[in-house]
C-alpha cells in the first residue's frame, strides 16, 4: 500500500479521521443517552441526571410484560432461523452445485425480496395472512419473517458452498460414502462455519426486523422491537426512563447475539455477502 | 547446465532486431545501507549494492529473504527505515513512487482491467504529459517490441497470461525509465512459456539498454538472464557475482544450496589437516588444505558430482552409505543414500543399484566445496 | 465436427432414459433441492405480490384504476413520493460520499475490526432503537445541542427532532455503516498491485483515484448506492417517531400503512405499496443504467 506524505495529504487524512470520529462519537452518544436515561431518577435540562436508580427496569419489566414479549421474541427468532436455515441451505446447495435451464431466473427470484421495500410485499402478504386467519398470530409473524430470511441464507451460502471443491464429495463417493454419510461426515463439517455465520446473521436481522413483524403482530405475538415501537409511539403515556429501560433490554438482547455472531463472521459480512471466492480456473 | 550456453541461445531474437527501439540508456543505481524493518523484524538489514548503467541484475533468494522488499523500496512503494538510494549520484529515496519514473513489472501483472492494452501501455506517457502523436508512436513501438501490436484494442482480461505479461513489460519500458524493476514476472506462467518469455525479456533488455533489476527465486532464471546475480538471505546479501562465479564458486552454504549443491555433510578436518572426517569415511579434499585441524566444516556436493558404486569405502576413497532410493533420469541414475549417522546424500550412478545396498560414494574433489562452520 | 456427427448417430438407435437426459441438462435429485426454497419464495413473496397487484386493481369502489387515480390526484398522497425521495436521495448520496474516503483510509489500517464492529452497531440495533436514542440525544436539552452551545457554535438549541432533520440523522446513522462496509469490501477487493503499478508509472494520489480506482469502483459503488437507497427509501419507524409524520416526513411507507391498517382499505394500501416499489425500481434502474457506461469486469486483477 502506498502511504502519501506531504501537507495536503496529511490535512486530508486528518479531515477524514475527524469525520469518522465525529460519527462514532455521535453514535456512542445516542446509545449512552438511552442507557443514562434508563438509569436516571430525573433528567431534565442538565448534562447528567439528578441521581441514578435501577427501578425503571423493574417498572418496565412489569408495564411492558417483558417476560412474555421476550419469550415470544425468542420463539419467533429461533423458529425463523431454524426454518430459513433448513430451507435456505438445501436450496443454496442445489444452486451452487447444479447448472440448469432457468437457474438465472431462480436466482433472481431469490434476489427480489431483498431488493424490494419490505412494505411493498408486506402489505399484500399481511392482507392475505389476515384473510386466512393468521394475522395477529404467532405463526403469522414467523411466516412474514421468512420472506427476507430464506433468500438471505441462500445468497450467503451459495458462494460458501461453491468454494468447497466438488471433488471432495466425489472422493467421498468413490470411497463408498452414501448420501447420508456424505452429508453428515463430509458436507456438514465443511459447511458448519458458513452455516453458523449465515444463521447468526439471520438471527440478528430477525430480532431487529421491525417493518414486517409490525404489520402482522397482534397483542400476544409482539416481538421486542414492536413493543418498543409502540412504547415510543405512545411516549406520553409512560415515563421516558421506563421506555429507555426497555430499549436497553432490547439493546442487550441484540448485542448478545451480535457479539456471538462476530466471533464467527467478519463485520462486513453483515451487510455484504461473504467475500466472493475466486472462481477456479 | 551451463549459463553461458543458455545466454547464447536466448540473446538476439527477431523482436530485438525488428524494432528501432529507443535506447533509453539506463541509470547507475547505488544502494547504501538499505534498511527496512517491520516492527522488530528486519526485512532488509543493511543492503549495499552498486548497479552499473545498462546492467541486468538478478536478486535471487528463497521467499522471505528480503528480495521483494528491496525491490519495493527501490520503487518507492515501501518507505525505507534507513539507508539511501542514489540514481546517477542523486538521492531519490525521499521521492514518492510517482516521482521516480521507474518502470515496474509486477508478479500479478497488475494491468488496469478497465483500460484497453493501448491505454494501459500509454498510461505512463499520459501521466508524463507526452504529446498525443508522440505517445501513439511510442505505444506502437513498445507493442511492436513485445509483438502485440494487433491486440491493442482488447481489454487485459481477453489476453492470455503470457500476453498480459508482455503488455506489463511494454507498459514499464515505454516511459523510457532509467531503471526497470521486475518482481518475479514469470512465476505465474507455465514452464514452456516461462522459457520463451525469459529469452524475450533478455532480448528486450538488450534492445533498450536500460538498467534492470529482476527479482526471482528460480536460480535457472537468474543464471540465464543476469549479468550479475545478488543472492540474498535473511535480509542481507550473501554473494554478488557473475552467473559463472556463483555457479562454480559459491562462498556460502546458503548460496551453494541455491546453486544445486544438494548434499550437505557436516564433518571435521582431521588431525594432520590433510583429510576431512565425515560420517561413513574420510575424504582427501584439496579445498581442506590450510584449515586448522579439528575445524568443523560443511561439505557441499552436487548430485552429478557425487558418484556411487557398489562396495564399501576403504580409507579415503569415499564414504559408505546405504541406498535409499534410485531412479533413472536418462543417461544416468540418480538417487539418495543414507550415511551411517542418517545424513541423506544425493548421488549419481552409472548403473542401477538395489535399494538397501551398501555403496561407496565418491565426490569429485575438484567440484566439492568446503565451508568452515556448521552452516545450519 | 465429425466426432459430433458420429456421436449423434450412435445415440439415435437407443435413446437414453429420461432421467439421463434430464441429468445432462442439469436436472437431477440434487437440483430438486431447490424446490423447498423456491416454493416458499413463490408462495410467500411472488404470490402475495401478484395478489397485491390484483388487489390494487380491484378498489372498494369505482373503476379498476380508481386507487391509482386517487393516489395521483390527492396531494396528501402523491406528495409522499417527493417527501420520501427528498429524504432518501440526499442521505444515500451523503452516505456514499462519506463512505468512499473513509473506506480508502480504513483499507490501509491493519486492525480494522474494532472500527468495523463499532459501525455494525447501528445496523444491528435497528431503526426503532436509533430513533428512540436520537429523540433524546438531538432534543433541545440533549447532549448534541448542549455540546454545540458549550463550544460556542450555537446560542439557542437547534430544533432537530420531530422534523426533517431528525429523520435525516437517523437515516445517516443507520445508513452510513451499511454504505461504508459495502464500499470497504469493494475497495479492499482491488488488487493493491494495480495502484502500485499506476504509482510507478507516474500517477499522483489524485490521479490514481480518478483514473484507476474510480472507474474500477463504479460498478460496486452503483450497487452500494442502490442497496443503501432501498433501505433509505423504505424509511418508516424513524419517520413516525423522529419526524413530522403528518407533515414534512410523511413518507410513502406511512401512507401505505395508514391506508391498509388505519383506514382498513387494503386495496389502496396495496396500490401505494406497489407505487412505492415502482418508484424505487425506477431509481435503481436509472443508477444501474448509468453504470452501463463504465467498465464492468473484475477489479481484483487480471490474473487467471
Amino acid at each position: 500500500m502506498i502511504r502519501d506524505r506531504g501537507l495536503g495529504s496529511k490535512l486530508w487524512r486528518t479531515a477524514v479521521w475527524a469525520v469518522t470520529l465525529l460519527f462514532i462519537l455521535n453514535l456512542l452518544g445516542v446509545i449512552a443517552t438511552v442507557v443514562t436515561n434508563s438509569l436516571a431518577t430525573r433528567w431534565l435540562g442538565t448534562w447528567l441526571p439528578v441521581d441514578f436508580t435501577t427501578r425503571w427496569y423493574f417498572a418496565a419489566w412489569r408495564e411492558f410484560q417483558l417476560t412474555e414479549v421476550l419469550l415470544v421474541t425468542f420463539q419467533v427468532v429461533f423458529l425463523v432461523t431454524l426454518l430459513s436455515g433448513l430451507i435456505g441451505i438445501t436450496t443454496a446447495y442445489a444452486l451452487a452445485r447444479r447448472d440448469f435451464a432457468g437457474k438465472r431466473f431462480v436466482v433472481l427470484v431469490f434476489l427480489l425480496p431483498l431488493l424490494v421495500p419490505p412494505l411493498t410485499y408486506g402489505i399484500p402478504l399481511a392482507t392475505l395472512l389476515y384473510q386466512v386467519g393468521l394475522g395477529g398470530s404467532f405463526w403469522g409473524v414467523v411466516i412474514i419473517n421468512l420472506v427476507p430470511s430464506i433468500p438471505f441464507v441462500v445468497l450467503v451460502m451459495i458462494p460458501f458452498i461453491e468454494q468447497i471443491d466438488p471433488r471432495v464429495e466425489a472422493a467421498a463417493r468413490v470411497f463408498g460414502a452414501g448420501t447420508g454419510s456424505l452429508f453428515t461426515r463430509i458436507l456438514l463439517p465443511l459447511l458448519l462455519p458458513g452455516m453458523l455465520a449465515a444463521l447468526l446473521l439471520v438471527l440478528v436481522r430477525t430480532i431487529a426486523m421491525f417493518e414486517l413483524t409490525f404489520l402482522v403482530a397482534g397483542p400476544t405475538s409482539q416481538t421486542l422491537v414492536v413493543s418498543l415501537y409502540y412504547a415510543v409511539f405512545a411516549s406520553g403515556v409512560r415515563a421516558s426512563q421506563s421506555i429507555d429501560a426497555m430499549a436497553v433490554v432490547y439493546m442487550v438482547t441484540t448485542l448478545f447475539w451480535l457479539i456471538l455472531a462476530l466471533r464467527f463472521v467478519n463485520p462486513t459480512q453483515i451487510v455484504a455477502r461473504a467475500k466472493q471466492s475466486q472462481p477456479a480456473h | 547446465m551451463n549459463a553461458a550456453t543458455l545466454r547464447a541461445t536466448s540473446a538476439p531474437t527477431a523482436a530485438a532486431q525488428r524494432a528501432p527501439a529507443p535506447r533509453a540508456g539506463g541509470g547507475r543505481l547505488e544502494l547504501a545501507g538499505l534498511e527496512r524493518a517491520f516492527g522488530a523484524y528486519r526485512a532488509l538489514d543493511g543492503l549495499d549494492l552498486t548497479v552499473e548503467r545498462g546492467e541486468f541484475i538478478a536478486l535471487l533468494g528463497p521467499s522471505g529473504c528480503g528480495k521483494s522488499t528491496a525491490l519495493n523500496c527501490i520503487a518507492g512503494l515501501l518507505p525505507l527505515t534507513g539507508g539511501a538510494i542514489l540514481l546517477d549520484g542523486k538521492p531519490i529515496h525521499e521521492l514518492a513512487p510517482e516521482e521516480r519514473g521507474f518502470g515496474m513489472v509486477f508478479q500479478s501483472y497488475a494491468l488496469f482491467p478497465h483500460m484497453t492494452i493501448r491505454k494501459n501501455v500509454g498510461f505512463g506517457l499520459a501521466m508524463q504529459g507526452v504529446p498525443k502523436a508522440e505517445a501513439e508512436a511510442r505505444i506502437d513501438a513498445a507493442l511492436d517490441l513485445v509483438r502485440l501490436k494487433s491486440q491493442g484494442d482488447k481489454l487485459p482480461g481477453q489476453l492470455s497470461g503470457g500476453q498480459q505479461q508482455r503488455v506489463a513489460i511494454a507498459r514499464a519500458i515505454v516511459i523510457r525509465p532509467p531503471l526497470v524493476l521486475m518482481d518475479e514476472p514469470l512465476s505465474n506462467l507455465d514452464a514452456k512459456l516461462r522459457l520463451e518469455m525469459r529469452a524475450e525479456i533478455r532480448a528486450i533488455h538488450e534492445a533498450i539498454g536500460s538498467t534492470t533489476i529482476y527479482v526471482t527465486h528460480d536460480q535457472d532464471e537468474a543464471l540465464s538472464l543476469a549479468d550479475r546475480i545478488v543472492v540474498m538471505a535473511n535480509g542481507v546479501i550473501r554473494q554478488v557475482g557473475t552467473p559463472e562465479e556463483l555457479y562454480e564458486r559459491p562462498n556460502h552454504v546458503d548460496v551453494a544450496d541455491f546453486m544445486g549443491f544438494r548434499t550437505r555433510i557436516l564433518g571435521r578436518v582431521t588431525a594432520d589437516g590433510s583429510m576431512v572426517e565425515l560420517p561413513g569415511g574420510r575424504l582427501a579434499l584439496p579445498a581442506a588444505r590450510g584449515l586448522r585441524a579439528g575445524t568443523p566444516v560443511t561439505v557441499s556436493v552436487r548430485p552429478e558430482d557425487f558418484v556411487a558404486s557398489k562396495g564399501e569405502a576403504r580409507g579415503g576413497d569415499g564414504l559408505t552409505g546405504t541406498v535409499r532410493s534410485i531412479e533413472y533420469r536418462g543417461r544416468a541414475w540418480f538417487g539418495s543414500a543414507a550415511l551411517p549417522d542418517g545424513t541423506l546424500v544425493y548421488f549419481r550412478a552409472d548403473s542401477t543399484l538395489p535399494q538397501g545396498a551398501p555403496v561407496i560414494l565418491a565426490p569429485d574433489p575438484a567440484r566439492t566445496l568446503i565451508f568452515e562452520e556448521t552452516g545450519r | 465436427m465429425s466426432d459430433m456427427v458420429l456421436q449423434g448417430a450412435a445415440q439415435r438407435p437407443a435413446r437414453p432414459a429420461l432421467k439421463t437426459r434430464l441429468a445432462a441438462k442439469g436436472f437431477d435429485g440434487t437440483t430438486l433441492l431447490v424446490l423447498p426454497g423456491l416454493i416458499a419464495v413463490l408462495a410467500l413473496f411472488i404470490y402475495p405480490f401478484l395478489y397485491g397487484v390484483v388487489d390494487s386493481l380491484t378498489p372498494q369502489a369505482g373503476a379498476w384504476y380508481e386507487n391509482y387515480r386517487r393516489f395521483f390526484s390527492d396531494p396528501f398522497l402523491y406528495n409522499t413520493i417527493s417527501a420520501t425521495l427528498w429524504l432518501a436521495l440526499p442521505v444515500t448520496l451523503l452516505n456514499l460520499l462519506l463512505a468512499v474516503p473513509i473506506a480508502f483510509r480504513v483499507r490501509l489500517m491493519r486492525r480494522q475490526r474494532l472500527l468495523t464492529t463499532l459501525l455494525v452497531l447501528p445496523i444491528t440495533l435497528g431503526t426503532v432503537l436509533v430513533a428512540e436514542g436520537l429523540l433524546n440525544f438531538l432534543g433541545p436539552q440533549g447532549w448534541f445541542n448542549r455540546t454545540l452551545i458549550l463550544i460556542g457554535l450555537l446560542d439557542t438549541p437547534l430544533r432537530l427532532t420531530n422534523n426533517y432533520w431528525g429523520v435525516f440523522a437517523s437515516l445517516l446513522i443507520t445508513g452510513f455503516p451499511f454504505a461504508f462496509l459495502l464500499t470497504l469490501s469493494y475497495v479492499t477487493g482491488i488488487d493493491p498491485a494495480i495502484e502500485q503499478a499506476a504509482a510507478t508509472l507516474g500517477a499522483s494520489a489524485w490521479r490514481r483515484f480518478t483514473r484507476i480506482f474510480l472507474p474500477l469502483l463504479v460498478p460496486g459503488l452503483s450497487v452500494t448506492f442502490c442497496l443503501a437507497f432501498v433501505q433509505a427509501f423504505a424509511v418508516f419507524p424513524s419517520a413516525v417517531l423522529l419526524g413530522a409524520p403528518a407533515g414534512a416526513t410523511r413518507v410513502i411507507s406511512i401512507a401505505a400503512y395508514s391506508a391498509a391498517f388505519e383506514e382498513y382499505n387494503h386495496s389502496l394500501g396495496s396500490a401505494i405499496a406497489i407505487i412505492m416499489g415502482a418508484v424505487q425500481l425506477l431509481v435503481v434502474l436509472a443508477v444501474l443504467g448509468l453504470r452501463g457506461f463504465f467498465y464492468r469486469g473484475s477489479a481484483s486483477g487480471t490474473k487467471g
